[in-house]
């Protein structure tokens, strides 16, 4: 049955709202903890106004563009190095840098080197998202199966069949994780280089808030932009991972 | 009878694609000269590093020759290099001197493992290597006796099953050479001799080079028309026989005769493959 496991997540909700609810009434000063009813007013107005919708609209542009360059170069490089030793060895110190360089310093630099434009902002969360990427479609790389390649040489499939058959199956379920993970990171990140160099999007709106102490504001934001993600999440992300992985079962 | 003793026969070293490690004529069409023909097949040296780094030497000079129509039956027991030379002549190992050459043409290959695609279905993994013809599949299906499993996936399959698709992919698209690693492995004795019926008529109905690697005699005996005897470490070709038309026609007698001489020069052939190795 669907209802036990539904009932109880909608349980566990309820619980949530009904403790924010409260601890707003007992704090009593809406300026600091609003109540979610002037939390959802908010939202409405924002709405109302074109303000929110705008802003969501122009960060998921960024999410995207830096989610699809991020999976792009990041599968790439991955899978190279999960093919061939030498490339690995080429590449591990790069990614040991960028893995460990703050997320902040690649922000500030990329704004500081490439200007204040959106290039800069999409190479920033790119630059931070690809080494994650690339990990985790190296180890997919690494699993493939030699006895799969070597059915490709004896019937001497050509490269586009070998791609499309036997190796992105293979790395599908990788791809699939890849994916997911990275659009959670991804739009996180989005919103810091936002809030750093950005005349707008969810995290410039969020900066403005934030100089007004509107704390009703970046509730309504916050809470607006998860939503769609998990939306974004479990319609897009969740189903085709699934799909990926259909025939181990 | 011809019995000659040494492995080597007769070849001409005809103008062709002299390899020394990388080792291997090129597999991809075309690059066979075209006067080739047959297979040929000179390994002078296949060792292994193992795990201290020095080489091992498994394979000795080996050289043999066969040409369409024959079905070559490489038989060792097991753990003797026949899966080493099949892969040699696939081009999958080239880090061996020698020199190998195909004939033109389509390669049909069955592994010892059954190596279908689980994420396609039955026809799509035939389809993968039916090029744009598709048509064979449900006869050949038949003729293995799995028709209309076309749309199931690998997994629905047991291990026999599975084995007689990848048969049918390596028969699909009418090869010039068919190579088969263990194809009787674990197989009764009535499906053996009804694939070394199949294998048989694959090559002197359709023209067909047959390589198979077996430890098992019997089904051997069914369908070669050569033997070829892999022996000691490194392995050497100890005897490159004749079975042939001469042993079918003659009947029981002359079979199990054959048979005797054959066990009484190379007793590990009868032996089952208890012992992992080299005798």
């Amino acid at each position: 049955m669907i209802g036990s496991a539904a009932r109880l997540r909608a349980l566990s909700l309820a619980a949530f709202l009904g403790l924010w609810w409260g601890a707003a009434l007992i704090a009593a000063k809406p300026a600091l903890l609003p109540p979610p009813p002037a939390v959802l007013g908010f939202a409405w107005q924002a709405v109302l106004s074109g303000a929110m919708p705008r802003n969501i609209a122009i960060t998921s542009l960024r999410v995207a563009a830096a989610f699809v360059v991020s999976m792009l170069v990041g599968s790439a490089v991955g899978y190279l190095a999960g093919r061939s030793r030498r490339a690995d060895t080429l590449i591990d110190p790069w990614l040991v840098i960028l893995l460990n360089l703050p997320v902040l310093v690649v922000v500030v630099l990329c704004y500081i080197w490439v200007g204040l434009n959106d290039v800069a902002a999409v190479l920033a969360v790119a630059l931070v998202k690809v080494p994650t990427v690339m990990v985790t479609v190296r180890e997919g790389a690494r699993a493939l199966d030699p006895g799969f390649d070597e059915l490709a040489i004896v019937y001497r499939l050509p490269w586009r069949q070998r791609a499309r058959r036997i190796v992105i199956p293979q790395l599908a379920p990788y791809l699939a994780a890849a994916g997911r993970s990275g659009l959670s990171i991804t739009w996180k990140i989005v919103l810091i280089v936002e809030l750093l160099g950005r005349p707008n999007g969810v995290g410039f709106a969020l900066d403005e808030l934030f100089q007004t102490f509107d704390v009703a504001g970046i509730l309504a934001y916050g809470f607006a932009f998860a939503a769609l993600m998990l939306l974004v999440e479990g319609l897009l992300l969740r189903p085709w991972e699934n799909h990926a992985n259909a025939w181990r079962r | 009878m011809p019995m000659p003793g040494g492995g080597s026969i007769g070849q001409s070293r005809a103008a062709g694609h002299a390899a020394r490690r990388p080792g291997h004529a090129d597999p991809l069409p075309g690059a066979h000269p075209p006067a080739a023909g047959g297979l040929h097949v000179h390994i002078q040296a296949k060792s292994y590093a193992d795990a201290g780094g020095r080489r091992r030497e498994v394979l000795g000079e080996t050289r043999f020759a066969g040409t369409g129509g024959e079905v070559l039956a490489l038989l060792a027991p097991s753990g003797t290099g026949k899966t080493t030379i099949l892969r040699i002549v696939l081009g999958l190992d080239r880090d061996f001197e020698g020199e190998i050459r195909l004939p033109q043409g389509r390669l049909g290959v069955m592994f010892q493992e059954p190596r279908l695609l689980p994420w396609l279905t039955v026809e799509a993994n035939l389809r993968l290597v039916a090029g744009t013809d598709a048509r064979e599949i449900p006869l050949l299906l038949a003729e293995v006796g799995l028709a209309g499993i076309e749309t199931l996936h690998p997994k629905a399959l047991s291990l026999g099953m599975a084995r007689r698709v990848a048969l049918v992919r390596a028969l699909l698209g009418r090869p010039a050479m068919l190579v088969l690693d263990e194809p009787f492995a674990s197989l009764d004795p009535k499906s053996a001799s009804e694939l070394a019926a199949l294998l048989a008529r694959a090559a002197h109905q359709q023209g067909a080079l047959v390589l198979l690697s077996t430890h098992d005699l019997d089904p051997a005996l069914g369908c070669a028309d050569r033997l070829l005897v892999l022996a000691g470490t490194p392995a050497l070709l100890a005897a490159d026989w004749p079975t042939g038309a001469a042993l079918r026609c003659a009947g029981a007698g002359a079979g199990r005769l054959f048979k005797q001489r054959l066990l009484s020069r190379f007793p590990f052939l009868g032996a089952e493959p208890a012992t992992d190795g080299a005798p």
